[in-house]
């Protein structure tokens, strides 16, 4: 069965970190690590699993083959078909997710201690020996299709999946993981054996866990679930840099409120400017009801219902996303303010209060997250996917503690750029063209490196 | 963060159900409290709950109650408009807030220390909002827009709308939560102020905090910042215009060109929760569950996916928190190339063969074995047992009804369930409704194109077709 799945735009690992879990560092026998928080008061352990490549590694023409293989994970393995494997698992009450996003195969299991080990063995199986049997395929691409249908007449969907196909041509962020009619038509049971034997794969995984769990248990079922996998997998793609500048990109779709999405190279997580970056977007377009943007647009005007921003870290991209809805009659007027004030933000940053509020908000906010077995386990493994150390949780706020005005200001000025923020807009906007035709063309990444 | 102290781990460990205590009061002006406590992380939620909502509002001013909402944001003696959210922010919270049929609800997440100032600006905010004519402007654009997002944009939301107004002809659970646009357009500052001082009081107000909290040191507060308000004594019942009985099955065909996957769904009349009565609706949340609650062991994916290649999704649904009795409903996402109608066919016979058959026991004992697990897993999320305390004392359950529900759910029996499902199921008390695309324009068959034999009527191919 598969669902929708709504990639979110904000990584986990999000900014930063200061709270107080006691996170340990878990080698298996086998030598599978994991990061691990102990929590005995509630009898049951969220897992969150991920392996680096996800979507990325679909095979030439065979776009979409990992999401459809990932889907069918749950529907039949080992000796039971999707009936029976379901049917095990209502049994002992596990939740399993299988999900598949451009750069990971995500995994995310809660199950309860009194039957871990059934539960365990249960998804060993789904991962490590899963049928694909022709009954699954045909009616799981069948849903896959119909997804794929429906993306065609969302205006969201259209919007978004428009400015990845102008931005990386040719790029698996290019083009939608859920594949086209035509390609995912075309998969065969021997693309899906291929891609689970490309992605899922030891070497790229990744694992938080917390609950009900010891180290030397989780020690034993990290062998049992994973130590079968093989060891690696095909390579990874490149770098890329966003290919479209500037301009906007209208297209035409029937519906009563454009929906417009834009954006512009962003800042790789590495970089020593990223906090600043971080907290600059918070003050623009991230930070709810207090960001420029929406006091802007909805608050004094009422254009819209909703905007932001966020930054992309994307494994070989990285971008300024934003969104913004309004009717057709309004949704020029909702562009024209945002390229004013990306281009006064970019000129004179934000005032001193705008600063002192964002990183109040962002540091008071960070050990909210801590607040579930797998919310807990999700930021371990995005940390570790990103290569953080585990005191970055108490070292994260001092990052952004540390930011000054100067530094918002100089990377404003460095990193924005109005001239090259590029709209793709849906719908039948009032008195907006496409301004100008998007520059679609490989730009190779080193030239196109932010400044 | 999540502290662990030793001594607190072993004994919630012997006896996890007690990891969140449940502690209620009630203040001297009748605003009711609830008090859950998780100590595991410093974070507390606080929540107060209005009894009102869409359904009682005033005909003609649909999405009042939801204009109001987005209103208690702008200024009020004390506060700057904006002002609240700020500082909310300021202090590293989250804050929100969300309307339904039956309540209104305002929520922060804060760190557990800034507790005291969130009840000092959600206290004000319940009686002393200074709203100003551009206030009313502006916001309008902004749920007009919402209207444009949640549901114009959406033909399925545009479709489930005329579903619900179908089933409810007199009730105002058959008014859309957001509001016709018609009226939205229209609603003013009287409208807003009528409703806010009607409901807006402690007398009818619940507020809930959950997290790392004392319950003593919370309920002292609230008497502080909300005793001080005086209870509203012309606060009036929350009498609805109730459902007359159903006498015939209503059909609605919605088209809409941005349709990619037609479905086939269909409501009835169910009876939700009632205090000190949850049975039926106990009985309710499993046929749901076992009906359309798996797409790989429940009846309907058995009997049109597995058996018979009918669906591509299918599902069922029921929530019986609600004050007025609700709806039960069903849907059926054909395959490629099986007509609406052929669906519609394929589900009432699963219905039939479901009603004759009766409930599998194996399914019924993993129905209730994951009911059971639910419990354990919620006691790792404290916002979702605010939620069930505030919405559950806001569509009239007791506080004891709310602890008695996991164990009612429990006792469910086939028996229980078979009596709900003939007693709920029934033709005369639904809405069906087709959502589908318009009919695309045939192909011209080779012999349209033909010239007319004399005294055929001459219809040209191309207006026939359109």
């Amino acid at each position: 069965m598969i669902r929708v799945i709504l990639a979110s735009a904000l990584s986990l690992w999000a900014v930063a970190a200061q709270a107080a879990i006691d996170i340990q560092q878990v080698t298996s026998p086998g030598g599978i690590k994991a990061w691990l928080v102990e929590e005995h008061s509630i009898p049951f352990t969220s897992l969150e699993i991920r392996v680096r490549g996800g979507a990325n590694l679909d095979r030439d023409g065979k776009r979409g083959s990992v999401n459809l293989m990932t889907a069918l994970l749950e529907e039949g393995s080992g000796d039971m078909d999707a009936r029976q494997f379901q049917e095990a698992r209502e049994g002992l009450a596990a939740s399993f997710g299988f999900d598949v996003y451009d750069d990971a195969l995500a995994v995310s299991a809660t199950m309860l201690t009194e039957n871990r080990d059934e539960a365990v063995g249960l998804l060993r199986q789904a991962l490590i020996e899963p049928r694909f049997d022709e009954d699954a395929i045909e009616r799981v691409r069948g849903q896959v299709e119909s997804i794929i249908a429906s993306n065609a007449q969302d205006p969201s969907t259209i919007a978004s999946n428009t400015l990845m196909t102008e931005a990386f041509p040719g790029h698996p962020y290019g083009a939608d993981l859920n594949g086209t009619a035509e390609s995912v038509a075309g998969l065969t049971r021997e693309d899906l054996l291929q891609a689970h034997r490309d992605t899922l794969v030891k070497g790229r995984v990744y694992v938080g866990a917390v609950g009900d769990i010891t180290p030397e248990e989780l020690g034993t079922l990290l062998d049992s679930l994973l130590g079968d996998l093989p060891d690696d997998g095909p390579a990874l793609p490149a770098e890329q840099t966003m290919t479209v500048r500037g301009g906007t990109t209208v297209v035409d779709y029937p519906t009563p409120q454009a929906v417009a999405v834009f954006g512009q190279p962003g800042l790789d997580r590495d970089d020593p400017d990223y906090f600043a970056a971080y907290v600059l977007n918070h003050v623009l377009g991230g930070g709810g009801f207090e960001s420029r943007l929406m006091n802007e647009v909805r608050e004094k005007r009422g254009l819209t219902y909703g905007i932001g921003t966020s930054l992309v870290d994307k494994d070989y991209a990285d971008l300024w996303l934003g969104s913004v809805a309004s009717s057709n009659a309004t949704i020029g007027q909702a562009i024209d303010l945002v390229r004013q004030i990306w281009a006064d933000v970019a000129q004179n940053g934000v005032s001193e209060q705008e600063l002192t509020a964002a990183k109040t908000f962002i540091t008071g906010e960070y050990p909210l997250r801590f607040d579930g077995n797998a919310q807990i386990a999700g930021i371990l493994v995005g940390m570790q996917m990103i290569g953080l150390p585990p005191d970055y949780v108490v070292n994260r706020n001092s990052y952004i503690e540390a930011v000054t005005m100067e530094d918002i200001k100089r990377v404003a000025g460095e990193l924005m750029d109005p001239a090259n923020l590029h709209f793709v807009v849906v719908g039948q906007p009032e008195g907006l063209e496409a301004e100008a035709e998007p520059a679609v063309g490989t730009i190779p990444a080193k030239d196109a490196a932010t400044p | 963060m999540i502290r662990l102290p030793a001594l607190m781990l072993g004994l919630l460990a012997a006896s996890p159900t007690l990891a969140q205590e449940v502690t209620t009061a009630t203040l001297d002006n009748g605003m009711e409290v609830v008090v859950i406590e998780d100590h595991r992380a410093p974070v507390a939620v606080q929540m107060v709950w209005y009894k009102t909502g869409s359904a009682d509002e005033p005909p003609g001013v649909s999405g009042v109650a939801h204009f109001l909402e987005h209103l208690l944001f702008k200024a009020t003696d004390d506060l700057e408009s904006g002002e609240f959210s700020r500082v909310v922010a300021e202090n590293g919270g989250t804050d929100n807030a969300f309307t339904s049929y039956d309540y209104t609800a305002y929520h922060q997440r804060v760190a557990a220390d800034r507790l005291e100032l969130m009840m000092t600006m959600e206290a004000d905010r319940m009686n002393d909002l200074r709203l100003t004519e551009q206030d009313i402007e502006t916001e309008r654009q902004v749920i007009l827009e919402e209207r444009n997002q949640r549901v114009d944009s959406d033909p399925s939301a545009i479709a489930r709308e005329q579903m619900r107004a179908a089933q409810f002809l007199n009730h105002r659970y058959g008014q859309p939560v957001i509001g016709w646009r018609h009226e939205m357009e229209q609603l003013d500052l009287q409208d807003v102020l009528g409703t806010y001082d009607l409901w807006y009081s402690p007398n009818n107000a619940i507020l809930v905090v959950a997290g790392d909290v004392e319950p003593e040191a919370v309920v002292a507060l609230a008497q502080k910042h909300y005793g001080a308000i005086p209870a509203e004594p012309g606060l009036p019942p929350r009498e609805r215009q109730q459902e007359p009985p159903q006498m015939a099955a209503r059909t609605v065909h919605y088209e809409d060109p941005r349709v990619s996957q037609p479905y086939v769904a269909r409501s009835y009349i169910a009876p939700a929760r009632n205090a000190g009565d949850q049975k039926d609706a106990a009985a309710l949340v499993y046929l749901a569950e076992i009906l359309g609650g798996s797409s790989f062991t429940s009846v309907f994916a058995e009997k049109l996916t597995f058996e018979t290649p009918v669906a591509l999704f299918s599902g069922a649904g029921y929530d019986g928190t609600a004050l007025d009795d609700g709806s039960f409903s069903v849907t059926v996402a054909p395959r490629p190339g099986v007509s609406l109608e052929e669906a519609e066919a394929a589900m009432d016979q699963a219905l039939r063969e479901f009603l004759d058959e009766g409930v599998d026991p194996a399914q019924l004992e993993r129905v209730r074995t994951q009911l059971k697990a639910s419990e354990v897993y919620a006691l790792d999320n404290v916002e979702g047992l605010a939620n069930r305390y505030g919405a559950g004392l806001a569509t009239g359950l007791t506080v004891e009804d709310i602890k008695a529900w996991p164990g009612i759910l429990q006792e469910v029996t086939a028996d229980d369930i078979m009596a709900a499902a003939r007693d709920v199921l029934d033709p005369k008390s639904s809405v069906t409704l087709y959502m589908t695309a318009p009919p695309e324009p045939e192909p011209v068959p080779a012999a349209a194109v033909a010239p007319a034999e004399a005294g055929t009527p001459e219809i040209p191919a191309e207006e026939a077709s359109q």
